[in-house]
């Protein structure tokens, strides 16, 4: 603006005219620039914004479907003349809780022998008598393990045996692929992947509802399944995470902020700490796959710790993470005004009750957010993981951090290689949906502890 | 200060942990891609089945990853069963044996079918190991001469086939398809090309060399081959039979010699391009890993590798019954194969 006053001098008539002009065109230049570079700006965060919207687009589209998958609701009868198998053995008064407990397993493991698939065979027949269907026809419409659900009702309840009960069976990975449209349902029979009368019995059954489209809660209470994808989901590797996500915030934070503290405040400004400080720096430069190898060499080779275990995933993705930690604590401290710890000083502090009682508190939020950028990262992270096995076909829960386990950018990266292509992409845009939900969630944790912690100080 | 104290220990602790870390009660399998989907199968089975045992975890990295990490050498750390889609090399017994895994058991359990596929919206192809030979070796033989390998589309190696840009998607040296194809189409497309007198090592080199133009190796798996056709729906792609027969509406499969593959033209032998699926056993971990007994059986039994089993079902060519007892025999009797 003052650029303007100083262009139209009003009562000089000292100001040629020449000299006018040419200030008017370098005046014209200058706002032609400032608007351009307005545009440019503009438009590179339309661009960006409108990456991010197609991504999210597209796999909104592609993943929110598979929240839902169908169910088949159909009577189940528990066939004694299927179900050949004596009572359920119950604790005689002169029986030991050992024997009883051997009885017991012996008596589940007979159960566990009966043909469970023509229970669910002889259901499926009943509710459509006038369809002709092989076993075959009928075990490609319903989920492989629904027979083991079966079993563990029968298990729980033996009284089922001889009764008729509903039950709502998941429907199998390719029934879910044909309702939903996931396949060309006009090409030739023979390239179908479900056989004629179960696409038949799959429309019927959809139409007078005994098929409905349930929340894919297995998702959330399952572990990945290959036998049987409609039941593949996503707990196992979510746990591997969780212990991941633990083992980092336990090793990298204190170890990193500890470090920081020390090279910041405490550590003499030699060729040393020159030295370490540049090799931090490196470090948080190094690729992720480069810890991998680092991994596996040190963590599997060395120190023998177990093949796809999520202690080692955690204790690689620790070491990826400490120099995000180093780095933004030290700036968080560096970024505190020296009068505070002058005064702390002149007041008689110590140097560790300056640092401790005066300075740290103040970079709460600098290093909180350090940190939960750095676990956020080391929770998407899949390349490191690769290398030290936890790559691999999990279907057990894994109940402490040295079992075998998945993480849930890995199983991403799994169900993305699994054969049944028509299945799984939706079901790989859902784990994605999931696992930026938990990214999500960890920034907005972030983003509320820091103000909080602002607040105060 | 007390909270970073507490932390540190607890990390203290979980450091300390592995030190006397119990023995593992999983069995850690890896190896071939074709193998994997079938030995998941068997593994959530196994674990479904013996509720004294844990199922086993399951890895890929293809034949010759899986053989590499095999032969790492004996102990917990190290994986217990190797799947392949190829008989075990020579260097790799002896790769193993250096490293102390001196038992390998080898257990064949049925067969898989190589085929050639297109997108399905492409030209029907009726190959000849010939065909495929000539599309991808860097030299041909024209008029009695080895010359660079002219050919620019498929109808200008043999009229019959359709009128398309040559492009090949063939699996990685890490596969053990990768092997079989050039053993069961490329040795005998050579052989048939009549390549002119030349010794023995170059003749090797004149079959084994492809151009890098038109070849693309994936080292992935087959989903990635996939992803190629469908990037490029010129590419003709070198699948399993089981990774075909789950993707049949996307995929249009070539006739190889006048065959078309399917389970049952591979199970009687009349495709020509099929090979034997394996796993490895490490004898050593036999007793020390529970469990590994009780899988190989349960992966031989009738219901899980037998015809009309789980694992047809998913695409696995079953064994004719005696040779499927013979290989059980074999396994329980503890044969190893450095011992054949």
């Amino acid at each position: 603006m003052t650029v303007s006053a100083v262009s139209s001098p009003k009562s000089s008539a000292a100001a040629s005219s020449p000299n006018r002009s040419r200030i008017q065109a370098s005046l014209k230049r200058r706002r032609g620039a400032e608007t351009r570079f307005r545009f440019y700006g503009i438009a590179s965060v339309t661009i960006a914004i409108g990456f991010v919207l197609f991504l999210f687009g597209t796999i909104l589209h592609d993943g929110v479907p598979a929240f839902w998958q169908p169910v088949v609701k159909v009577d189940v009868t528990f066939d004694p003349a299927v179900i050949k198998v004596e009572p359920k053995p119950v604790q005689q008064p002169d029986q030991s809780p050992a024997a009883f407990q051997r009885a017991n397993l012996d008596w589940q493991r007979k159960v566990s022998l009966l043909n469970w698939n023509r229970i669910v065979e002889n259901s499926v027949r009943a509710e459509a008598p006038d369809i002709q269907m092989t076993p075959r026809d009928i075990q490609a419409m319903i989920s492989q393990n629904e027979r083991y659900r079966l079993r563990n009702m029968f298990i729980e309840n033996p009284d089922l045996l001889g009764k008729t009960v509903p039950v709502e069976l998941l429907a199998s990975a390719n029934v879910d692929v044909w309702l939903k449209g996931d396949i060309d349902r006009s090409i030739a029979s023979d390239r179908q992947q479900l056989p004629e009368a179960a696409r038949t019995l799959a429309d019927r059954f959809y139409e007078d509802g005994r098929i409905r489209m349930a929340f894919a809660s297995v998702l959330f209470t399952n572990t990945d399944s290959r036998n049987a994808p409609a039941e593949a989901g996503l707990l196992g590797a979510f746990i591997g995470s969780l212990y991941m996500m633990i083992i980092v915030i336990v090793l990298a934070v204190p170890v990193g902020v500890a470090s920081a503290i020390y090279l910041e405040e405490f550590a003499p400004k030699n060729r040393l700490t020159d030295l370490i400080e540049v090799n931090i720096n490196n470090l948080a430069a190094v690729p992720s796959i480069v810890f991998g190898l680092l991994g596996a060499a040190v963590f599997i080779n060395y120190f023998h710790l177990p093949l796809s275990a999520p202690l080692a995933g955690g204790l690689v993705l620790s070491l990826m993470t400490l120099p995000t930690v180093i780095i933004a604590t030290r700036a968080a401290l560096r970024a505190v005004p020296p009068s505070l710890r002058q005064a702390a000083l002149g007041l008689g502090a110590s140097r560790t009750q300056t640092v401790f009682h005066h300075v740290l508190p103040v970079t709460y939020p600098g290093i909180l957010t350090a940190t939960i950028i750095g676990v956020a990262q080391a929770i998407g992270e899949t390349a490191p993981l690769l290398l030290i096995g936890m790559n691999a076909f999990v279907t057990s829960l894994p109940v402490s951090p040295l079992d075998q386990s998945t993480a849930l950018p890995v199983q991403i990266f799994l169900w993305e290689g699994n054969e049944n292509r028509n299945y799984f992409e939706p079901k790989t845009a859902a784990a994605i949906i999931i696992l930026l939900t938990v990214m999500l969630a960890l920034n907005a944790i972030a983003i509320v502890l820091r103000s909080r912690f602002e607040r105060r100080a | 200060m007390n909270k970073l104290l507490l932390s540190t220990a607890v990390a203290a602790i979980l450091l300390a942990g592995p030190a006397s870390a119990q023995s593992r009660d999983t069995i850690q399998i890896a190896g071939s891609s074709t193998v994997l989907p079938f030995a998941s199968i068997v593994a959530e089975e196994f674990g479904n089945a013996f509720p004294d045992f844990k199922a086993p975890v399951v890895g890929s990295g293809g034949t010759g990853g899986g053989l590499k990490q095999f032969c790492e050498g004996v102990g917990e750390n190290t994986i217990d069963i190797a799947n392949a889609s190829r008989p075990i090399k020579k260097e790799e017994i002896e790769a193993c044996k250096a490293k102390g895994v001196e038992k390998i058991q080898e257990v064949q359990f049925g067969f898989d079918g190589i085929v050639f596929a297109t997108s399905s919206n492409q030209g029907d192809f009726k190959l000849q190991p010939v065909h495929v030979y000539k599309a991808i070796a860097a030299q041909v033989p024209v008029d009695g001469k080895m010359v660079a390998n002219p050919y620019k589309n498929w109808k200008d190696i043999d009229a019959s086939l359709p009128d398309q840009e040559i492009n090949v998607a063939i699996p990685g040296s890490n596969h053990g398809t990768r092997e079989v194809f050039q053993e069961k189409m490329i040795a005998p497309g050579c052989k048939e090309a009549k390549l002119p007198e030349m010794d023995k090592e170059a003749m090797t080199k004149a079959c084994e060399t492809f151009r890098q133009d038109v070849v693309v190796e994936i080292s992935g798996d087959y989903t990635e081959t996939l992803a190629r056709l469908q990037a490029n729906p010129s590419t003709v792609g070198v699948f399993g039979l089981s990774f075909y027969e789950q993707n049949r509406d996307t995929l249009k499969v070539a006739d190889v010699s006048g065959v078309t593959p399917s389970l049952e033209t591979v199970a009687s032998g009349k495709y020509p391009v099929s090979r034997p699926l394996y796993f490895y056993v490490k004898g050593e971990h036999i007793g020390t890993i529970p469990g590994i007994k009780e899988y190989t059986e349960f992966f031989l039994s009738d219901a899980v590798t037998g015809s009309g089993g789980t694992l047809e079902g998913a695409g696995l060519i079953p064994m004719p019954d005696d040779k499927r007892a013979e290989a059980l025999k074999a396994f329980e009797d503890g044969k190893t194969v450095a011992a054949k």
